[in-house]
């Protein structure tokens, strides 16, 4: 039954609702398990959608992401192809992959992340402080998701809070692949390149307790160290993995709390169903984006279907989240749901990196927002929020609310 | 329960010691997990054993002795 969609499906796939799933996923999964798609650039993948092929191409090492192999499929029109194969990416690359990681990893220990908690708690409390004296209705998005996670980079690469603003529209620059033209996506990366630059030199002349400060000097077991565009490639990845991916879930687990609103009443009710009702929003987050490309580089085997070397597959993590043979219940947000191995944020040695503090930012969030606005409700209908164009992440345009 | 840890496998997500802090740890230098009890007892197995459930790099193996 694999690939037998002799039409490819014009990928990404479109939804009805700002929270609802494509209707495609649940029939892909049952039928159509390794499934053909066209891609924004015209090119052609092959899009996986259940939880074990998901998670077990996420972890191949036979699946690369040299996603700028000469017969890799371009994943969007524009020249560079966007943030999977941007120069940002080769310079990591050929720093190599695991031993760039285990250089960050140190800077994202859950005790690390716990230590800085307390700083997240007081940042959002400011947040939310100031959203009250606007008053209602207000886009909670703009006013605490978006900003949140740049003030936590921004703190964590050592940058003054005065240019928190300039690093919240570089970051939203270079990651939309449709909504900013060649030109200006270029000149963002530019400015902001040369931004780290002068960044990295103030700190190598009078270095701080940050991770840019450690990284100037940092070497790894051979002795081994960064260079200055691997340096600032870092900075630069920092950014575009951890800004809009959380903002953007912030304002999702806020809307899908909020839409159904018992769900926001039992958290009111009991708030210790906070850390599993953050990893459960998580699972049932329907608009994450783009997915996770893989390079084959040697034929594989998936569902049955012979992968040969030289294919681009698309791992859907969202649609392996709502995978009936994973989770029972999967189409309900189950907020006690435990034990919850969801691929949010993805499995294997590539996994995100950041995973404990995007966690701990969602936990904080609605930890404050629960002690300090328990009225907290929707200002529109659930069915007039409407999803953000571009491609890599998804997320809610606007969200409003009242209180 | 008897819990071992497959360090070359680790990917220093920390979820096991967000879940479990008194059995999990993490390298200071590197992330890699540390296993601070190997036969964790009653109170604390429903947690070690959600930690190797949701474990990432799947780096967590329980076996009962």
């Amino acid at each position: 039954m694999n690939q037998e969609n002799l039409v490819p499906l014009r990928y990404p796939l479109s939804a009805k609702g700002a929270l609802e799933p494509p209707a495609e996923w649940a029939e892909l999964r049952e039928r159509c398990p390794v499934a053909r798609v066209r891609l924004p650039s015209g090119d052609e993948a092959s899009l996986l959608t259940r939880y074990d092929d998901v998670k077990m191409v996420l972890s191949d090492p036979r699946c690369t992401r040299r996603l700028d192999a000469e017969d890799a499929a371009r994943i969007s029109e524009s020249e560079s192809g966007g943030v999977f194969n941007a120069p940002m990416a080769t310079a990591l690359y050929s720093a190599g992959q695991q031993r760039w990681r285990m250089m960050l990893t140190k800077w994202f220990t859950a005790k690390r992340v716990n230590a800085l908690k307390p700083g997240i708690v007081a940042m959002t409390d400011r947040l939310v402080d100031e959203m009250i004296e606007s008053g209602h209705p207000a886009d909670i998005k703009a006013r605490v998701g978006f900003p949140l996670p740049v003030w936590v980079i921004c703190d964590l690469l050592g940058v003054p809070d005065t240019d928190r603003d300039r690093f919240a529209r570089w970051s939203d620059m270079m990651l939309n692949l449709t909504r900013y033209g060649q030109t200006e996506i270029d000149a963002a990366e530019a400015e902001f390149g040369a931004y780290l630059t002068a960044h990295l030199d103030m700190k190598r002349a009078d270095p701080g307790e940050d991770l840019l400060s450690s990284l100037l000097t940092a070497t790894d077991a051979d002795g081994a160290g960064l260079t200055d565009i691997q340096l600032v490639a870092t900075g630069q990845a920092l950014l575009v993995a951890g800004h809009e991916t959380t903002a953007n879930m912030i304002g999702k687990m806020l809307a899908m709390l909020l839409s159904e609103r018992r769900r926001w009443e039992r958290l009111v009710a009991d708030p210790s169903l906070v850390r599993t009702a953050v990893e459960e929003a998580l699972r049932f987050d329907a608009n994450p984006g783009f997915g996770m490309p893989r390079y084959v580089e040697q034929n594989i085997e998936v569902a049955e279907t012979l992968l040969p070397r030289g294919t681009t597959v698309v791992c859907s993590m969202a649609a392996a989240n709502r995978d009936e043979n994973t989770f029972a219940g999967a189409d309900e947000m189950t907020l006690d749901r435990s034990p919850n191995p969801h691929l949010a944020f993805g499995s294997g040695p590539h996994s995100c990196l950041g995973q404990s503090l995007a966690r701990t930012e969602l936990q904080t969030v609605l930890e404050v927002l629960l002690r300090r606005l328990p009225t907290l409700e929707l200002a529109v209908p659930a069915e007039e929020l409407r999803r953000v164009e571009g491609l890599v992440v998804g997320g809610l345009r606007e969200l409003p609310v009242r209180w | 329960m008897k819990v071992t840890v497959d360090e070359d496998k680790c990917c220093g997500a920390g979820q096991c010691v967000l879940l479990a802090p008194e059995v999990f740890d993490q390298r200071d230098d590197d992330g890699i997990v540390v296993l601070l009890d190997a036969e964790p007892r009653e109170p604390l197995q429903a947690s070690v054993r959600e930690a190797a459930d949701v474990c990432p790099a799947a780096a967590i193996r329980l076996s009962t002795p």
